[in-house]
């Protein structure tokens, strides 16, 4: 797998500022410097407009940073990168295929033998309890079950880098809370490096290994937190007095950046 | 709705319509010349069915070809210009500012062109027509979410795959839109032909019925076209529940 010494980020952002529509324009994205390091989950979390989407399309190569550096195993993100996973608010499934062939694009569009992925597109439908739907079309399933199709299309390849900006956002919160224990199940089993935008602060404290806060526009890093909670995690985590510090903390943080009102 | 609603309901009201036409002609004593009885039309219709069927099928073939051609070559010119904006900005004006030119009035030219078989009637059936698919697909092939254009590029979707595992996915429903349009426009594009010269199909019977006065004949004919075109519009309506099975069912291999 040629993995990367474990020491090395991954991810490398340095001053990347992203302005849109020119020198006058709006600036979404103010000097980012982070690093990610291989088998981190790290929560992007802020106010919506604050440019988290933005650094993740930046990220996923869909968008160019106007200054500073970006680099992905050490080399500037061009294109979308080779071994990247996403998955987005809207699980943006085909509506035309059924289930299984969802799961199986990645292969599919990356020029890959099809056939050759079905097992494993088998399996991952298996781990979320989807291997009885694998032939049903997207429009005969429930929000909760798109999205967990779509998280497996994200998997699909084992990807080195699993970028997924708000998946459950439209979710209903019972449906979200089995996503996220779900989710934090798959991450545990495979450690695949994540950055898991959200403006829940309970999603991002229960998920990751570390907090990344955006203040609002411009975007930039307000507070990076590297969480000391158990690996692995079940949802009585949430109410455990370590989380909820945590979460108080980053409420705290919030309403001195004048987002909320006590 | 049940099914027997779903057909039963609408043809109450062409009988309902149909008799009131019937009691009001004769209530009214209208002559037959300016409007006859639905009785005395399909009286006309039961002299000659064997005629009047050869005629409502060689309009029928003029339809279908202008039809098909219109849907081919519509679809095929809507994926150049979506696909290649330069191709978009030097032949798009250009095909609206032709599209703008009443193709009624350029069929005597084809008659000059393509002679008097059924070649222009089915070059004036497709110009009618193609401009509806053209729209209605670039605008089917345009609709694609933006988020889902995202996935492909960062999957390394390449422009062809894309194109025919998405795009026309996506622009179906809209082709289907447009193709419907289309049908009933290939259709007054087949009579317009056959006005213009023709010795068969059901604009020439209106046309000599037209010069003998003989108003049932033509009453005839059009009620043939109405019939026609409810059939044509239907058939596609089967045709799209059989290619967009993902709207209609819950999996690909299921029943309905
Ligand atoms: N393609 C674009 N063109 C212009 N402005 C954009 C574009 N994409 C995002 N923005 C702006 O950049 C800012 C950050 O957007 P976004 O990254 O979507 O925020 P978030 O995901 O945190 O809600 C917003 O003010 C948004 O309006
Ligand atoms: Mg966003």
């Amino acid at each position: 797998m040629g993995r990367a010494d474990a020491s090395q980020p991954i991810i490398v952002s340095r001053d990347l500022t992203k302005r849109f529509g020119g020198r006058a324009g709006l600036t979404a994205l103010d000097r980012i410097s982070l690093d990610v390091r291989e088998g981190e989950f790290v929560a992007l979390l802020g106010p919506s407009g604050c440019g988290k989407s933005t650094f993740l399309r930046c990220l996923a190569g869909l968008e160019q940073p106007t200054e500073g550096e970006l680099l992905f195993d050490g080399r500037p993100i061009q294109g979308p990168p080779q071994g990247l996973g996403i998955a987005f608010q809207r699980d943006a499934l085909l509506d035309w295929f059924d289930v299984l062939q969802n799961v199986l694009l990645p292969a599919e569009f990356g020029g890959l033998r099809v056939r050759d992925h079905e097992p494993r597109a088998r399996e991952l439908l298996r781990m979320v309890g989807l291997q009885d739907f694998a032939h049903v079309y997207p429009s005969a399933l429930s929000g909760g079950m798109r999205q967990r199709v779509a998280i497996c299309r994200s998997l699909l390849l084992e990807p080195r880098l699993l970028l997924m900006d708000e998946p459950f956002g439209a979710l209903d919160a019972m449906t979200r809370d089995q996503l996220n224990a779900d989710l934090h199940r798959i991450w545990a089993d495979r450690r695949m490096t994540t950055l898991f935008v959200t403006h829940s602060i309970t999603e991002a404290v229960f998920l990751s290994t570390r907090v990344v806060v955006f203040s609002p526009r411009p975007g930039r890093v307000a507070e990076n937190v590297v969480l000391d909670l158990p690996a692995h995690r079940t949802l009585a985590l949430r109410e455990e007095p370590e989380f909820l510090r945590y979460a108080r903390g980053f409420r705290a943080l919030f309403e001195t950046m004048g987002l909320i009102h006590g | 709705m049940s099914r027997a609603g779903r057909i039963l309901l609408p043809l109450l009201g062409a009988v309902l319509f149909l008799l009131a036409w019937e009691v009001a002609v004769r209530i009214l004593g209208v002559r037959p010349i300016m409007l006859p009885p639905p009785s005395a039309i399909l009286h006309e219709l039961s002299t000659a069915p064997l005629w009047f069927a050869e005629q409502a099928v060689y309009t029928t073939l003029i339809t279908l070809a202008g039809f098909a051609m219109a849907a081919v070559l519509g679809v095929a010119f809507s994926i150049l210009i979506v696909e290649w904006a330069v191709l978009e900005r030097i032949l798009f004006p250009l095909f609206v500012a032709l599209n703008s030119v009443p193709k009624v009035a350029v069929a005597p030219l084809f008659i000059i062109w393509f002679g008097t078989g059924s070649e222009p009637k089915i070059a004036i059936a497709f110009l009618i027509a193609v401009f509806a698919v053209v729209i209605d697909s670039a605008l089917g092939l345009r609709s694609v979410p933006a988020d889902t254009l995202d996935l492909a590029r960062a999957l390394h979707g390449s422009r062809f795959k894309v194109l025919v595992r998405i795009k026309l996915y996506c622009a179906l429903p809209h082709i289907f839109a447009g193709l419907k349009v289309a049908m009933s426009l290939a259709l007054v594009g087949a009579i317009v032909g056959e006005f213009v010269s023709s010795g068969r199909g059901l604009g020439y019977v209106i046309l000599t019925a037209q010069g003998q006065f003989d108003t049932a004949r033509v009453f005839a004919a059009i009620a043939i076209l109405g019939v026609l075109g409810v059939v044509l519009i239907g058939a596609l309506d089967v045709v799209e529940r059989y290619a967009l099975p993902w709207r209609h069912r819950v999996a690909p291999g299921s029943g309905h």
